[in-house]
C-alpha cells in the first residue's frame, strides 16, 4: 500500500525550498520507495535489539593534549560570507 | 614492451627499487593514458598535473637517497572526489561544493602522501556517493571503459574506470552499500570494502556514518592489499576507527584455499540475478572446490530484507549528515532575506534530485510518529542480518556470491526508476549492514563482452582470509582481458 506523506512538512523539516510541482513529484516517488522499504515491518523482531553501529566500542577517548588546529583565517577562507573573524549570515529573527 | 601505465603496483615497485624505471616515468605513462582515455571516459573531475609531477620527483629523490616509505612510494593513485585534499578542490560531485578547496587532508589522504604516493587527481562519483552509476554527478556521467555507452557503476565509478583504463595504477573510493564493489565488478577490476573502522573516515565527506568505509580499487588482489595497508590504522580523529592490532594483508596470498570452508549464499543466487552471472559464480564455486576448498550452501534468510533496511538507515543518516551543508560555513549560498530562507534556497539549488530524495526519505523516517516503524525497525533488521552472518560463519570461513545482479547497464536505463537502480546493490549491502569486509574480483566476461564480478565476504577483521581466498579466485579465473580503450591507444 502506498505510504501517505505530508511532503511539504518533510521538505520544511529538511530545509529544502521546493515548488508545488517538485513537492508532488518527490511525494509520489517517496511513497513508492517507502512502500518497498516498509517490507522490513513484515519481519518479526520482538525482543531484537536494534543495531545502530557495527562496532561495539564505547567511550573512545584520546589523550587530553592540545594540538594545532585550523587558524581563524583558514576556517573562514571558504565561508560564503565572513566579517571581523566571524561567519556572517542574513537576519535570523523576524522584523523588529 | 608493456606500457608502464599497465604495470601492477607490485611490479612497478620492484622496477622502481631496481632502478629500471623512475616515478616520473610512471607518471608520464599515466598522464599520457589520461590524455587519451579521458575524453571517452570522464573518470576525473580534477587531474592534478603539477602536484602529481612534484610528488613523482619527490619519490624519485627519496629512492635516490635510499629512503623508502613503503610499497606506494612513487605510484600514481587516484582518489574519489569525496576525500578531502588540502589545497585541491573537493566537490563530492555536488553543485553545493563546487569550487570548495578543503583546508585539510583526510587521514587516508595524509597517509598516502606520507607513503610517497603520487596523487593523480580526483575522480567522479554520484553526488555525495548516492547512486550506482555516476549518473547522479552534477558534473556529467562517467563512462565504462569496456563500452562507453554504458555506466561504470557507482558511486565510485570514476575510480573504477580510471584503474580499468590504466589512467591510475590504483584508486580509492568509499563503500556505503556497494559503492566500491559494484563499480569494480562493472569495470572488471578488484574492489574491496574493509571492515568498518579499519580505515579512518576523517576527511571523507560523510554519507551514512555507520556504513561508510574507504577502500581500494586495483588491477590485482595483491595490489588491493598493498593499497589497503597504505591507509589502514587507528586515528584519533575518528572515534569509530579500530584500535586493535591486525595482520599484514598481503602475507599469505599464496596459501591457496585447501581446507578453507566456503559458503555460497543461497539468497544471492536467485532468479533476479542475471543467469550468466549466476553461472559464472557457480563455476567459480566448483573451481574453488576442485582447488581444495570445502564448499557448502549457506542461507542468510534476512538478507532479502537488507535492501529495504538499508534504504531507511542510509537516508536517515544522510539526512543528519548533510544538514551541515546549509550555506553558512563553507560551500555555496543562495542569498535571501533571512537565514532560514537562505538555507532552504541554498539546499534546493545545491543538491541534485537523488540527494534531495534521500534527505526527504531520511527526514521522514526519523520524524516523530514514524521513527520506530521505519528507522527503529530497520535497525532491528540490521541486527537480524548480523545474526545470520554470525551463524553462517560458525561453520564457514568466507562466503561467496555474485557482486551485482547485472553487468554494466546502458546510460539512462535506470535513471527513471529509483528502486531498479537501488537493486544494483542487493548483493553488496548485507556486508555494509554487518560491518564486515568484502571484495569483488573479476572472473570473466558475459556474452556481450562485459566484466562479471565475484564477491567474497569474511567476518569482521577477516581481511587476511579474505585476500587469501580472493588471490585464489584470481588465479582460478585467469581473467586477463582488458578494455579496448586501454590497449588500443596506438590504433584508434
Amino acid at each position: 500500500m502506498p505510504v501517505d506523506i505530508d511532503i511539504a512538512k518533510v521538505a520544511h523539516l529538511a530545509r529544502i525550498d521546493l515548488s508545488a510541482e517538485e513537492l508532488a513529484q518527490y511525494g509520489a516517488q517517496l511513497s513508492v520507495i517507502l512502500e518497498y522499504a516498509e517490507r522490513v515491518s513484515s519481519l518479526p523482531t520482538e525482543g531484537v535489539e536494534p543495531t545502530s553501529h557495527p562496532l561495539p566500542a564505547t567511550n573512545a577517548f584520546r589523550p587530553d593534549v592540545v594540538t594545532p588546529s585550523l587558524t581563524n583565517e583558514e576556517a573562514l577562507a571558504m565561508a560564503p560570507e565572513a566579517e571581523d573573524g566571524y561567519f556572517r549570515v542574513p537576519r535570523i529573527l523576524g522584523e523588529p | 614492451m608493456t606500457d608502464l601505465a599497465d604495470l601492477s603496483i607490485a611490479e612497478a615497485g620492484r622496477q622502481l627499487r631496481a632502478g629500471d624505471i623512475t616515478s616520473i616515468d610512471l607518471w608520464e605513462a599515466t598522464v599520457t593514458r589520461i590524455a587519451y582515455t579521458e575524453p571517452h571516459l570522464h573518470a576525473f573531475l580534477t587531474v592534478d598535473r603539477d602536484g602529481a609531477r612534484a610528488a613523482a620527483h619527490a619519490a624519485d629523490a627519496a629512492f635516490k637517497a635510499g629512503e623508502d616509505a613503503g610499497p606506494l612510494q612513487g605510484i600514481p593513485i587516484a582518489l574519489k572526489d569525496n576525500m578531502c585534499t588540502k589545497g585541491l578542490a573537493t566537490t563530492a560531485s555536488s553543485r553545493m561544493l563546487e569550487g570548495w578547496v578543503p583546508p585539510y587532508d583526510g587521514t587516508a589522504v595524509a597517509k598516502l602522501r606520507a607513503g610517497g604516493a603520487v596523487l593523480v587527481g580526483k575522480t567522479n562519483l554520484d553526488e555525495f556517493a548516492m547512486g550506482s552509476s555516476t549518473e547522479n554527478s552534477a558534473f556529467g556521467t562517467s563512462r565504462n571503459p569496456w563500452d562507453t555507452n554504458r555506466v561504470p557503476g557507482g558511486s565510485s565509478g570514476g575510480s573504477a574506470g580510471s584503474v580499468a583504463a590504466g589512467a591510475a595504477m590504483g584508486a580509492f573510493g568509499s563503500d556505503t552499500g556497494g559503492s566500491i564493489r559494484q563499480p569494480a565488478a562493472l569495470c572488471g577490476v578488484v574492489g574491496m570494502k574493509p571492515t568498518y573502522g579499519l580505515v579512518s573516515r576523517y576527511g571523507l565527506i560523510a554519507f551514512a556514518s555507520s556504513l561508510d568505509q574507504i577502500g581500494p580499487f586495483a588491477r590485482s588482489v595483491e595490489d588491493a592489499a598493498l593499497l589497503l595497508e597504505g591507509v589502514a590504522g587507528h586515528d584519533i580523529h575518528d572515534a569509530t576507527s579500530y584500535r586493535g592490532e591486525y595482520p599484514t594483508f598481503s602475507d599469505g596470498l599464496d596459501l591457496g584455499v585447501k581446507g578453507l570452508r566456503v559458503g555460497i549464499v543461497k539468497e544471492l543466487m536467485v532468479d533476479a540475478i542475471d543467469s550468466e552471472i549466476r553461472s559464472a559464480s557457480r563455476a567459480m564455486a566448483d573451481k574453488l572446490a576442485d582447488a581444495g576448498a570445502d564448499v557448502v550452501e549457506v542461507s542468510l534468510p534476512s538478507s532479502e530484507y537488507a535492501l529495504s533496511a538499508y534504504y531507511l538507515i542510509a537516508p536517515a543518516e544522510c539526512s543528519a549528515n548533510l544538514a551541515r551543508l546549509d550555506g553558512v560555513r563553507y560551500g555555496n549560498r543562495v542569498p535571501a532575506d533571512t537565514t532560514d530562507e537562505m538555507m532552504a534556497k541554498t539546499r534546493a539549488a545545491g543538491f541534485g534530485p537523488e540527494v534531495i530524495r534521500r534527505i526527504l526519505l531520511g527526514t521522514y523516517a526519523l520524524s516523530a510518529g514514524y521513527y520506530d516503524a521505519f528507522y527503529g525497525q530497520a535497525q532491528r533488521v540490521r541486527t537480524l542480518v548480523r545474526q545470520d552472518f554470525a551463524k553462517a560463519y560458525e561453520h564457514t570461513d568466507v562466503l561467496i556470491s555474485p557482486t551485482t545482479p547485472t553487468t554494466a547497464f546502458e546510460i539512462g536505463a535506470k535513471t527513471d526508476d529509483p528502486i531498479a537502480m537501488y537493486y544494483s546493490d542487493v548483493c553488496t549491502i548485507p556486508s555494509n549492514l554487518a560491518g564486515d569486509p568484502s571484495i569483488s574480483v573479476p572472473v570473466g566476461l558475459d556474452t556481450q563482452g562485459l566484466p562479471i564480478g565475484f564477491q567474497i565476504m569474511a567476518p569482521a577483521l577477516g581481511e587476511s582470509t579474505l585476500f587469501r581466498a580472493a588471490a585464489e579466485v584470481e588465479r582460478l579465473a585467469e581473467f586477463t582481458a582488458r578494455p579496448l580503450l586501454a590497449v588500443s591507444k596506438e590504433t584508434v
